[in-house]
């Protein structure tokens, strides 16, 4: 997992392996300072989560003092609403959340792609199809249709991951179907036809992989959300459930003594802000570095 | 040389590329006086673009002048500020830019953008207007005035972009390949009123192209770029009379012939790019006559006649002659022969619009058949047909005799294999994804399944393609573009078909690429017995490499028959327009002569 974890930009990695390809995407982006940043704050917060649990002083369900003891009584950062080390639920408490919101990232944008290359190719009935079906989806906002049936079925986490992924997916069809768009219109689609490479071989092999860009990009966009859809669900009793450690969970546990025990709340907080910011920094220098990226050769 | 003062004059300009500060433009000394047209030409990558803008005192993304001077008027433009530097842009200097399209602005009517960059009351402007429009020969009446872009035709836009840099009545006006993406009745039309215009408003002018042809036409005086340097200038007569630098030579060589007279040969090699300029002279790796001196230090300009400079070591030492193939303007076939391919009655179209229309067309093994028409005639419609990328048509098609299906999904593998089609920009029909060992393998892959020896078939097919078999592992972005067609040729042969279509191959190209494309397409056809469809716009093509040719006009075809007899007499009318509209460029005969295996110059 933790190859995933210290690259948010997951798709883009593919353009690392093309040895002697000039300048890959990432690495284009990385000339910003934007991205460096990012990048660094999304790899400390990944790193803490992963390795959290291995370096936590207790266990996450240890009672260690008094509930709600100031920080240094008890651990570091003091105790929460039951008497447990909030250090420790801290550092335990992220990588489900993590694991749950790539997860849900990497099926939404999947599939959307899928919707979108296969609209953007096929045209006609196909794509208006897919995509009036995408428009009624898109009318619903995401977390109503998370909570509906999460409320329905009850707080399971595939359940979980699954209405995030399809909350993803009509959003990142559109976008794709949009770059997929000038692309099926390139002529070396036509050369494939003209020799009669399978349909699905040419999306495979000839629209998809001059993508990876947007793909790059909409990954990145689509993860903050997915960690914030994540966390808030949780917060909200629909993901994991006590006793479990989660930052979603600590939130909504401890907020009652906000201002006695304030670290409890704080530190969840903080770390989903800072991934949050991570990502989007990131994406957003993949999205600069993405421009002009078709453009042939450098001087 | 007049007396006048010159109305632009660069003064050893150098500009370079940042951060790599690599020179794309050294050493440039050139000046323009009132009412001359100065040409310039070279390969692309040559510095003419960066030229053409750096005397607007505007400088590409990533470029920037390290030294020397432009002036205009005695006015050094790099020591204005930028608000005198706006207000001479338009009114002393004004640019035409290669697209038409893209230089007008689509949201605003004709009038409106040539009213733009003039000042004084509407009713002085209007007049103004008017007149300049009558002057290229467009309708000055209200309704033209209130048309879109759009609503114009390519000629027509570049005539309008034409009148809008003359409207200030400028005192130097930059155009930038203004006629390449033109047909040859509109270039003539065009070159004519830019001509016209020069000389009624005694406008210094500067005429970049990658056609010798065209510039020879039109041009007073000739300055040939190659790699950011003048390798030569002089007045038109002279530079082509009296040709001093090999590279102009070579140049001068490519360009095809429409009497065929000479043979059309290529520049081996490609131009160096800014960043890996040889020491020496940037031209010795592909000169024929370059010693060990020639790499030591570039060459200064010296003088060589009046007003005719050169930067050459070996200025007017004649070149070794260079072999060109026999070529055969002539169908050659028994009498029992069947047609490759035989197309009779074709009707097809988009939608309910049709553009080809009663079709009929029959194609021989070994023969060279052009396809030749201007834009809209329908020529690559009827190749997309014939490659099963165009599918809505109806009538005869057949492939040694079987009848081949509209989409290639449904043809097999075998007839998939025989047809092979190369596309008209090399950019383009490449996946910038693969390397072009992949590339290459994959059409083989598709019509004939698993292979063995993929890495033979590669390298035979690099061999062919006069590639290099390093070339195997690379990317299209790191090709150049005669590199790139050369990778899209290879890719066709590779699956050993009988039949290339070619669309345009060498439109995008340079002249100095092209000749040396067809050169290959001889090649190949003459050892293959491959059968060649050659799509071209460009009439002095068809001659050079054609045994048969059929003329396309709006969706028929007009005329058919042998190049030959079709150039010694062609009896449509079209035919005729289309061959007096194209600039005969013969050089004097003392450029080159005749021998038995070859052409010396």
């Amino acid at each position: 997992m933790s190859t995933v974890a210290t690259q948010p930009a997951g798709p883009c990695a593919g353009t690392r392996v093309r040895g002697p390809r000039k300048k890959g995407l990432l690495r284009r982006a990385l000339r910003s300072k934007r991205t460096v940043v990012g990048l660094a704050l999304s790899v400390l917060i990944f790193a803490l989560a992963f390795l959290g649990p291995y370096i936590a002083p207790h266990s996450p369900t240890e009672f260690v003092g008094a509930p709600f003891s100031p920080a240094g009584v008890g651990g570091p950062f003091g105790t929460d609403n039951l008497g447990r080390d909030v250090l420790s639920r801290f550092l335990a408490g992220g990588q489900t959340l993590m694991i749950l919101s790539v997860l849900a990232t990497g099926i939404g944008v999947g599939l959307g792609a899928l919707v979108g290359v296969l609209a953007a190719y096929s045209r006609g009935w196909v794509d208006e199809a897919l995509m009036r079906t995408g428009d009624v989806a898109l009318a619903f906002p995401q977390i109503v249709l998370a909570l509906l049936f999460l409320s329905i079925i009850g707080p399971k986490l595939w359940l979980l991951v699954l209405m995030v992924a399809l909350g993803h997916l009509p959003r990142v069809a559109r976008v794709v179907r949009g770059a997929a768009m000038s692309v099926v219109e390139r002529d070396f689609v036509k050369a494939a036809e003209s020799v009669g490479i399978p349909r699905w071989k040419i999306i495979v092999g000839e629209i998809v992989p001059n993508l990876s860009s947007t793909l790059a990009v909409e990954f990145g966009l689509r993860l903050t959300y997915s960690i914030g859809l994540v966390a808030g669900l949780s917060f909200l009793g629909l993901g994991m459930q006590p006793p479990n450690p989660d930052w979603g969970l600590m939130i909504n546990e401890n907020r009652v003594a906000l201002t006695v025990s304030p670290w409890s709340v704080a530190l969840p907080v903080i770390a989903i802000a800072l991934l949050t910011v991570g990502t989007n920094l990131v994406t957003d220098g993949l999205a600069k570095a993405a421009i002009g990226s078709d453009e042939g050769v450098e001087a | 040389m007049s007396t006048v003062a010159p109305t632009l004059v660069v003064d050893a300009l150098k500009i370079v590329g940042v951060p790599s500060m690599a020179s794309i433009i050294d050493q440039l000394t050139l000046e323009v006086h009132p009412g001359e047209i100065l040409g310039v030409v070279g390969e692309s990558g040559s510095g003419k673009t960066t030229l053409g803008l750096s005397l607007l005192n505007y400088c590409k993304e990533g470029t920037r002048v390290d030294g020397g001077s432009v002036s205009i008027h005695d006015l050094d433009l790099a020591a204005l500020p930028w608000r005198k530097v706006r207000e001479l842009r338009g009114r002393t200097v004004a640019y035409i830019p290669q697209s038409p399209a893209s230089a007008l602005n689509p949201a605003l009517r004709v009038g409106t953008q040539l009213r733009e960059c003039l000042s004084g009351d509407a009713v002085t402007k209007l007049e103004r207007v008017r007149e300049v429009l009558r002057e290229v020969a467009l309708p000055d009446g209200d309704e033209f005035l209130a048309r879109y872009p759009h609503q114009l035709s390519g000629g027509q836009q570049q005539r309008v972009a034409i009148a809008m840099a003359f409207t200030a009545r400028p005192a130097l006006i930059v155009m930038d390949e203004p006629t390449t993406g033109l047909d040859v009745s509109t270039q003539e039309h065009v070159l004519l009123t830019v001509r016209d215009m020069c000389k009624t408003y005694d406008c210094a002018a500067v005429y970049i192209s990658h056609d010798m042809a065209v510039v020879a036409e039109l041009a007073d005086r000739i300055a040939v770029m190659y790699s950011g340097r003048i390798v030569e200038i002089g007045r038109t007569a002279d530079v082509l009379g009296h040709t001093s630098h090999p590279y102009t030579s070579r140049l001068l060589l490519a360009v095809p012939d429409l009497d065929a007279l000479r043979p059309m040969v290529g520049i081996p090699g490609n131009a160096p790019s800014p960043l890996a300029r040889p020491q020496g002279c940037a031209f010795a790796p592909r000169c024929p006559i370059a010693d060990t001196g020639c790499t030591v230090a570039p060459p200064e300009a010296t003088d060589v006649g009046e007003g005719h400079k050169v930067r050459c070591y070996k200025a007017g030492n004649a070149l070794p002659p260079a072999i060109a193939r026999p070529q055969q303007q002539r169908s050659v076939r028994a009498d029992g022969d069947k047609p490759v391919i035989d197309i009779s009655g074709l009707k097809a179209g988009y939608g309910n619009f049709t553009v080809l229309e009663d079709i009929n067309l029959s194609v021989y093994s070994g023969d060279c058949v052009a396809l030749l028409g201007e834009s809209g005639s329908g020529k690559t419609t009827l190749s997309r047909c014939i490659a099963g990328l165009h599918h809505n048509f109806t009538g005869g098609l057949e492939l040694s005799g079987e009848p081949l299906a509209t989409s290639s999904f449904k043809r097999t593998r075998e007839q998939r294999r025989r047809v092979q089609y190369i596309f008209q920009n090399p950019y383009e029909s490449l996946n910038p994804r693969r390397t072009v060992e992949e590339l290459i393998l994959q059409p083989v892959l598709a019509v004939r399944g698993k292979v063995k020896n993929s890495r033979d078939i590669v390298a035979t097919a690099l061999e062919r393609a006069s590639l290099r078999p390093d070339h195997a592992r690379r990317y299209p972005d790191q090709l150049s573009g005669g590199e790139r067609q050369r990778v899209a040729i290879a890719r066709a042969l590779a699956t050993e078909p009988e039949v290339l279509i070619c669309d345009e191959i060498t439109s995008a190209l340079d002249v100095s690429v092209q000749s040396s494309l067809v050169d290959l397409l001889r090649g190949l056809q003459a050892e293959m017995g491959l059968t060649l469809l050659f799509i071209t716009h460009n009439i002095a093509l068809v001659r050079n490499i054609a045994q048969q040719v059929a003329v396309l006009e709006r969706g028929r075809i007009v005329e058919f028959g042998d190049v030959a007899d079709i150039f010694e007499n062609p009896q449509h009318a079209y035919t005729r327009s289309l061959m007096s509209a194209t600039p005969n460029f013969q050089l004097p005969s003392q450029v080159y002569a005749a021998e038995p295996n070859g052409v010396a110059l």
